[in-house]
């Protein structure tokens, strides 16, 4: 199954990226590659099987309810490439 | 013998006889690194003044009959992408080319508190996305076995200062074989603990369920003793295993009665080179010699690692990475440049009406133009391969599916380790290729993790180090045992070499 220039072209909007025609035309013929060569785990029957997410199976690793010192904002902030000292800076949100 | 040959365990051993201060083996370490590393580049920054600065430090308490660490004014280079507070940490990305974290990983702050001299950072894939360090933004690392070869990767540049020796001991990552396959490129030592050994707490996430911190050294001895400062339970991690470390260092000098190794028959099939074949199995014949048992064992599923982990880690990787946005910290796009091209294209869209495509708001043209400038072309690949497996429709059909495979390789593993102590096999179908060879074949790039993946999918623990040469480049036999078998691996390899010598074999650089 190959992918066409149409989903690359969608799914680098999911993933927020812009590609050149260029890249976009690379990426297609590389992805529908990579996606054809991992149908081979089609070939085995999974039904029976159960999903492993993770390799140690913990859930629920809770800590101690208690107030502990959070990061200092101005630490925070001074890698932020636009800030106002208390925000994040970024492009107005809502129309004008 | 120079200091730089001495090797980790026995450089210690100067230091705390009081024969060697640590200023003077920083020294040497330094002296080799202005001669070499030009040539090399596995380091992407020294700190010469910092080094220093810690080594005089522990020179004085020592002398002062202080107490002083478990690493005590040894060297330690530091992969990239591990945080240290206020210094920078690249991920050896433009993204985080001035990313100065506000906090220390946990794997920095127990290296400090052991008193090691950190001696630099160490190139890497972008993201420790690569198997040749080739995607680095800022440098390409060259194997000092071969100056035309790549080291390996994605910890590249932590397995090539050892081997060079331009660093005792180095610290690098492992998602899908970045520790084991540039060791075994490299011809030097490296381990990929079991998953939750060691704290990934500021160890920059690239797929989260199979990343793993962990050493690179010379030989049994040097693993055992960084991985022993290393490992340990952390409240920051959740995913980090609550158990006792054992003194690996010790351990590791005790000879395994009774052990058995299994070879796993479907490694050898076609694609690995018979030099590679040979080396592996004459590896296992000198563990036959020194008493082990060895037999074959079925990996059925192993042929699906490469597609099972080539859907899991894109797709853990496109969400992690989706933190890059251009607002938190690292690069951001140029704003005017960016509304001013919108505001192009809102004109078109206008005039043309439907025929033109409706441009982004602000916020989402940001993110795009932030991520695409600020990530390289195989980061992209991944996070658009992720985002795919991801999206609705094919969730099921891979990303699921995947999942499920992955407990089948797993069942492989425990199966086999239900008969044999551990399995022996290659690290690579062949040793290290030529820079520029694989770039423009992604599929051919991944396919050179075959042996190395399933290790992360399953969560196991696996160690790589020299075993023969091919053409005057090293090869590497991979040892795998089940969680926790930390201690058995090491011990195995270091009665591997006493008897071999192949990991004293050094580089001719001129």
């Amino acid at each position: 199954m190959s992918l066409t220039r149409e989903e690359v072209e969608k799914v680098s909007l999911l993933g927020r990226l812009r590609l050149t025609e260029e890249e976009l035309a690379l990426m297609t013929a590389q992805l529908g590659q990579i996606v054809e060569y991992v149908q081979l785990l089609s070939e085995l029957n999974t039904d029976d099987v159960e999903p492993m997410a993770h390799a140690v199976e913990l859930s629920n690793v809770f800590r101690d309810d208690v107030l502990v010192a959070s990061y200092d904002r101005a630490e925070m902030l001074a890698n932020a490439p636009r800030s106002d000292g208390e925000c994040y800076l970024v492009p107005a949100v809502l129309g004008e | 013998m120079s200091l730089v040959e001495l090797g980790a365990t026995a450089l210690l051993a100067e230091l705390e006889a009081g024969r060697v201060s640590s200023v003077e083996a920083v020294r040497a370490y330094l002296e080799r690194i202005d001669r070499y590393d030009g040539e090399i580049g596995a380091f992407l920054r020294v700190d010469r003044d910092g080094a220093l600065a810690k080594a005089e430090e522990v020179d004085r308490r020592r002398r002062a009959g202080q107490a002083v660490g478990r690493l005590g004014g040894l060297p330690v280079a530091v992969k990239d992408i591990l945080c240290a507070r206020g210094e920078l940490t690249t991920c050896g990305s433009r993204m985080l080319a001035n990313f100065r974290p506000p906090y220390d990983a946990t794997v920095v702050s127990r290296l400090q508190a052991a008193d090691a001299v950190l001696i630099g950072r160490t190139n890497l894939d972008e993201f420790a996305m690569g198997g040749s360090t080739e995607n680095s933004a800022f440098q390409k690392t060259r194997n000092p076995w071969d100056l035309e070869r790549i080291p390996g990767g994605s910890s590249g540049g932590a397995a090539a200062c050892v081997a060079a020796d331009m660093a005792p001991l180095s610290i690098g990552t492992d998602t899908g074989g970045s520790i084991r396959q540039p060791a075994a490129l490299c011809g030097i030592t490296g381990l990929k603990p079991t998953y939750g050994r060691v704290s990934r707490f500021g160890l920059v996430a690239f797929a989260s369920s199979l990343d793993q911190v962990g050493p690179l050294a010379r030989d049994a001895q040097d693993t055992a003793l960084l991985l022993e400062v290393i490992a340990g339970h952390d409240p920051r991690d959740s995913t980090s295993v609550d158990r006792p470390v054992p003194p690996y260092h010790q351990l590791v000098r005790q000879p395994l009665k009774g052990l058995s190794i299994g070879l796993v028959r479907e490694h050898y099939a076609a694609g690995l080179e018979p030099e590679v074949e040979a080396a592996v199995r004459e590896a296992a014949r000198v563990f036959q010699s020194l008493g082990a048992t060895v037999k074959e064992v079925s990996m059925p599923h192993s042929k699906y690692g490469v597609a099972a982990y080539y859907i899991i880690a894109p797709s853990e990787a496109s969400s992690n990475l989706a933190r890059y946005d251009g607002v938190h910290y690292g690069y951001r796009t140029d704003e005017q440049a960016m509304l001013a091209e919108l505001a192009a294209e809102q004109a078109l869209y206008q005039s043309a009406g439907t025929s033109a495509a409706e441009p982004d708001s602000p916020l989402v043209r940001l993110y795009r133009r932030t991520r695409s400038e600020g990530f390289g072309p195989e980061v992209k690949r991944r996070i658009m391969l992720g985002t795919y497996a991801l999206s609705a429709g094919y969730y099921d059909a891979y990303y699921l599916k995947a999942l499920k495979v992955r407990r089948l390789i797993r069942q492989d593993f425990d199966q086999a380790f239900a008969q044999v102590d551990m399995v022996a096999g290659p690290v690579t179908t062949a040793p290290a290729f030529k820079l520029g060879e694989k770039v423009n074949d992604p599929l051919a790039m991944y396919l050179v993790d075959l042996y190395t993946v399933s290790a992360n999918l399953s969560g196991i623990a696996g160690l790589a180090f020299p075993c023969g040469f091919s053409r005057g480049l090293p090869i590497g036999l991979q040892l795998q045992g089940p969680p926790f078998a930390e201690e058995r691996l090491l011990a195995a390899c270091y009665m591997y070499q006493q008897v071999t010598d192949w990991h004293l074999r050094r580089p001719s650089l001129s």
